[in-house]
């Protein structure tokens, strides 16, 4: 197994166009487990945690190098929020953002974040660049549009990041648990609202209807936020496992993206 | 024979002497089993069963041999002896052949250069099931009449019958013990067609002796030793690689080591019985508890391991530490395609002390009575006869004295916590203040002590004066429960010697000290210490010819007769005793007789905060008194009930091995949820202290009783915070957000009662 510690971008990215399935070994929490529970062997790796390029946090871009620990302690709630309930203080320390989407688990807790904003991933190659949108990227469970030889630069966000964001999850631990379901909601002062849930569908669901019927509503009453929760109940697409059931699921997508909507209305 | 307590000495027994593994274990300086190596080692890896149940069609050790580093492959074709093991009867293959029986079963071995390669080999050895339908509902097994033992006991007037009426069915999930430290141990060959094994686990002797008898091997050829344990909670009593290691080293003539996975931890030793229960309840109008009737089915997977024991503890604290005037149990432990399961902290005590308080609780409602009340009501205590066996109870038994104390500690601020993390949804931010409600609920557990139903139960220790102080040599194993200490606070307080160091022997060089487990070394290897300590001092001072020994000599009148050294002068005096309590009897055909050797109780109070639309729990507090005896430490003491309320605070919201048919879904702590810091509650506990008959100075085990009510408790309060009806555990939050007030438990009043009322 070649192992390349690259400390530029461009080396890295050399390394990747060098060895295309090469494997990218980031802060290493989803892929060592991999390595020691799931038979995974790369033949290759590409080790990106000294690449500066990687870790930078400018505005409205985020490196795919920047670690929970980070964003748990940065200026933007939703995320804020979410990175707080990933894992323990080592995994924070270690997980990266851009590591969570280039697993891109349907559980990923920055997953409903990047959803709600409408975030694009940012992929670089020694061939060029592609941004693609969140919904773009995540093509599936476990599944991304990343390319041979790319690698995760990061995240952007649009011009304006909407003003009231809150994050809740779902685990019956109160912390280090996978979610059973998770949610994000965002609110603009002119009513815009945005609606993205976790772990109850495939990739990170989007509850557009009722986005729609609450964005329009100035001063929700207590039967607009009764039918703001059964839109967000109908709209996830969740599965029965050995975490929970589907119709838990459900049921609790709509409690929380009420609980959610409430709080940044208030 | 009458001990004193001598005065003058620092560390004896009643104080809280810190525990020497303590801080090498914290800065990680502890020498697990897992640490061990020696010179020219071997990697041991274990091929499994991916199936609940098939038919092994053919093995192929072929390509696993073809990869560089492989030394050899080994299947049950290979094992010399009966080849099989089993704590209360030899019904396992040391490796499947023919049919397998549960997900995970070991196939075969193999030992190679190191770890990876031995990984490889295994996953490269090539084996052809034929897929058969696995049989795992107990409940269809009891049918079919495939049980480990089926139990009946029926005690009291047949015909007393209750006017208040309370039935319900109940479930219990399947939990894991958990230890940090997964199994491991290394056997090395002594060239001489011997081996010695350095392993960790709960019973040296146990294990010697299956190890020599699926071997074929005379018993001087095997020699087990202590290793590091990294916790046990009853995973160590069964056998897990124990056989697998010493035969890659006879068939290889090299040390291997083995180290199981946290995956492979999960199928590598057995589990928790998965219970379900059905109860009914009579009382009359006074509270008086007349009848108990109670179904009980275990789960005991693929193969006996101790279901037949865990299934009658379960049967015979059916009912509680309550009199009851009638009383009917029947009971059976199911035989399986399920993960095996045989003994967990508290052992088999914990499952019907969910449902049994559960229906005290219901029984208290229908009454329109306190439930503290009803309990007391009922109490047992010294004097009274267990209501399942009919044992008159001999020893000290304050459960009045628990269930008072408990009930008189304040209660917690009502106000629910600032910080959100400690709302019900920690860390998940799910939960505002506004959505959560309190609720208090109280359980009640007793259980037995040390084995019972006519086991031939000792422990030995051999005190030995040195001429720096006393040794107590012992085969007993320290599972990190504060044994070593504890041994020594006895053999202090017995000698008069401060410098008293706990010596481990091996299985050549003493007898048993029985299991870590059943709440016993404490009891058991603590009184063959007190023993073996006294016979020291005797001995000692009648040959220095004094009245007082401490650690310069025998002294006579105040003065120094004899240095220690000198006390050896006509040889080494030395003490072997062999410890044993009561004897107990088998039972009757109907479950009846003196089958116990002393019985302990514990009272918890829960206090919940509980999210009941989204079903999310957190528990805020659990108080508890509990009955030892005697507090021969109590910081030691503390560990415990801490410790034991967090295994049973698991149980009643998180730990749960999830089957589906028979396969496990979350064999992980990714998925295995134990709770973590900010799922512990604190706890304020109250130490009752009433000597009883036989422990060392008055003291019981104090182990087990902290898990066993507590579960109850848990689930207490969330029905008193949500109305759910909370019939299983784990309680997950679909059950509280979706469980209708409507429950399948139902109270009423006789329709007809039997008897006419005066
Ligand atoms: C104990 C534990 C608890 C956890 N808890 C949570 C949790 O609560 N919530 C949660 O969402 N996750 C959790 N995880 C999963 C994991 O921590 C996160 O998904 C994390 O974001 C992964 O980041 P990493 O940097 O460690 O990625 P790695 O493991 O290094 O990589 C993950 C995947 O992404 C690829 N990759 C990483 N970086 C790049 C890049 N820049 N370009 C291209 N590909 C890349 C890798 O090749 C690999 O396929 C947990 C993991 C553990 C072990």
């Amino acid at each position: 197994m070649d192992i390349t510690l690259p400390r530029d971008l461009e080396a890295a990215l050399a390394a990747a166009a060098a060895a295309p399935d090469a494997t990218i070994l980031a802060g290493g929490t989803d892929l060592m487990v991999g390595v020691n529970y799931h038979g995974v062997r790369p033949s290759a790796v590409v080790a990106i945690r000294r690449v500066a390029e990687l870790q930078e946090w400018e505005d409205r871009f985020i490196g795919a190098g920047v670690t929970y620990r980070r964003l748990e302690a940065g200026p933007i709630p939703g995320l804020a929020q979410a990175a707080r309930t990933v894992g323990s203080p080592q995994i924070r320390s270690a997980g990266t953002i851009g590591g969570n989407l280039g697993t891109a688990s349907p559980a990923g807790d920055t997953l409903p974040f990047l959803a709600a904003v409408d975030a694009s991933v940012v992929l670089r190659s020694t061939a060029g660049e592609r941004v693609l949108r969140w919904d773009e990227f995540i093509t599936g469970p476990k599944r991304n549009a990343r390319g041979p030889g790319e690698l995760i630069i990061g995240v952007r966000f649009p011009d304006r990041l909407p003003r009231r964001q809150a994050f809740a999850k779902i685990g019956v631990r109160s912390a280090m648990v996978i979610a059973i379901a998770s949610c994000c909601v965002t609110r603009d002062e002119d009513g815009t609202t945005r609606v993205a849930l976790g772990s109850v569908g495939p990739t990170p669901i989007r509850a557009r209807r009722a986005e729609e019927m609450i964005s329009a509503e100035s001063r929700p009453t207590e039967a607009t936020l009764t039918e703001f929760s059964r839109l967000v109940a109908d709209e996830v697409r969740p599965i029965t496992d050995h975490r929970s059931t589907a119709e838990y699921r459900r049921y609790a997508s709509g409690v929380m993206a009420r609980r959610l909507l409430e709080r940044v209305l208030s | 024979m009458t001990t004193l307590v001598r005065p003058g000495i620092v560390g004896g027994v009643g104080t809280s002497l810190l525990r020497p593994d303590g801080i090498p274990k914290i800065k990680g300086e502890f020498a697990f089993s897992s640490d061990l190596e020696a010179e020219g080692m071997l990697w041991g890896a274990t091929v499994r069963s991916p199936h609940p149940r098939a038919r092994i069609v053919a093995i192929d050790a072929a390509p696993a041999l073809a990869i560089s580093g492989v030394r050899t492959v080994l299947t049950q074709d290979d094992v010399p002896g009966s080849g099989h093991f089993g704590l209360e009867r030899p019904d396992q293959p040391v490796l499947a052949f023919g049919e397998t029986r549960y997900w995970g079963q070991p196939v075969a071995i193999v030992a190679a250069e190191d770890h990876e390669t031995a990984r490889r080999a295994a996953d490269a050895v090539r084996i052809e099931y034929e897929v058969l339908a696995p049989l795992v509902d107990p409940a269809e097994a009891v049918r079919l009449g495939s049980t480990f033992r089926t139990i009946e006991i029926r005690n009291g007037d047949p015909d007393a019958h209750g006017e208040i009426v309370v039935t319900g069915e109940y479930e219990v999930g399947m939990q894991d013990q958990a230890p940090l430290g997964t199994e491991s141990g290394l056997a090395i060959p002594d060239g001489m067609g011997g081996v010695d094994l350095h392993i960790a686990t709960q019973w040296l002797h146990a294990d010697h002796e299956q190890v020599v008898a699926a071997l074929g091997l005379p018993p001087d050829q095997i020699r087990l030793h202590n290793a590091g344990v990294g916790g046990a909670f009853g995973s160590r009593e069964d056998i897990s690689l124990q056989i697998h290691l010493c035969l890659l080293a006879l068939r290889t003539g090299r040390p291997v080591k083995m180290v199981y996975d946290r995956a492979e931890s999960f199928v590598g030793h057995v589990h928790r019985h998965p219970a379900r229960m059905r109860y009914r309840h009579e009382a009359d109008r006074d509270g008086t508890l007349v009848r108990v009737e109670a179904d009980l089915v275990f789960d005991g997977g693929a193969y006996a391991s101790t279901s037949s024991a865990v299934l009658a503890n379960g049967c015979y604290f059916a009912v509680g530490p309550y009199r009851a005037k009638s009383v009917h149990i029947t009971g059976a432990s199911a035989r399986t395609n399920n993960p095996t399961a045989g003994a967990m902290r508290g052992f088999g005590a914990p499952q019907p002390c969910f449902a049994y308080e559960a229906q005290m609780d219901r029984l208290a409602a229908a009454l329109g009575m306190d439930p503290v009340a009803l309990r007391l009501r009922n109490a047992l205590g010294t004097g009274d006869r267990i209501p399942t066996t009919n044992q008159v109870i001999v020893g000290s038994l304050p459960t009045r004295e628990v269930i008072e104390s408990v009930a008189a500690m304040p209660l917690p601020d009502p106000e629910t916590a600032d910080d959100p993390r400690s709302l019900p949804g920690g860390t998940g931010l799910t939960t505002p203040p506004g959505a959560v409600r309190r609720g208090i609920g109280f359980a009640v557990g007793i259980k037995n002590l040390a084995f019972s139903e006519s086991f031939d139960d000792f422990s030995e220790v051999r005190g030995v004066l040195t001429a720096d102080g006393l040794e107590l040599h012992t085969a007993a194993c320290e599972n990190g429960q504060g044994m070593v200490t504890v041994l020594e606070q006895i053999g202090r307080s017995a000698s008069g010697l401060q410098r008293v160091t706990v010596v481990f022997a091996d299985t050549s060089k003493i007898g048993s000290a029985g299991s870590t487990s059943a709440s016993r070394q404490t009891q058991m290897t603590g009184g063959a210490a007190l023993r073996a300590a006294t016979a020291v001092r005797e001995e000692a001072l009648r040959r220095g010819g004094g009245d007082h020994l401490d650690d310069a000599g025998v002294w006579r009148g105040g003065r120094l007769v004899a240095p220690l050294a000198g006390l050896l002068g006509d040889g080494p005096i030395e003490h072997l005793e062999r410890f044993r309590h009561p004897p107990t009897a088998k039972p009757d055909a109907f479950g009846r007789g003196d089958v116990h050797a002393g019985f302990v109780v514990a009272a918890h109070r829960a206090v919940v905060d509980v999210d009941p639309e989204l079903g999310l729990v957190r528990v805020v507090r659990l108080d508890t008194a509990q009955d030892v005896g005697r507090a021969l430490n109590p910081l030691s003491i503390l560990g415990q009930i801490e410790g034991g309320i967090m295994q049973g605070v698991g149980l009643a919201v998180m730990e749960e091995i999830v089957l589906e048919g028979g396969v496990m879904k979350n064999a992980s702590f990714t998925d295995y949820l134990l709770p973590t810091f900010l799922d512990a509650p604190q706890v304020e506990a109250i130490l009752v202290e009433q000597p009883d008959h036989w422990g060392p100075f008055g003291a019981k085990g104090v182990g087990e009783p902290p898990t066993i009510s507590s579960t109850a408790a848990v689930a207490a309060a969330i029905r008193d915070a949500t109305g759910a009806p909370i019939n299983r555990v784990p309680v997950r939050p679909q059950d509280i957000a979706f469980g209708s007030p409507e429950s399948p438990v139902t109270s009423h009043q006789q329709a007809k009662s039997p008897r006419p009322r005066s």
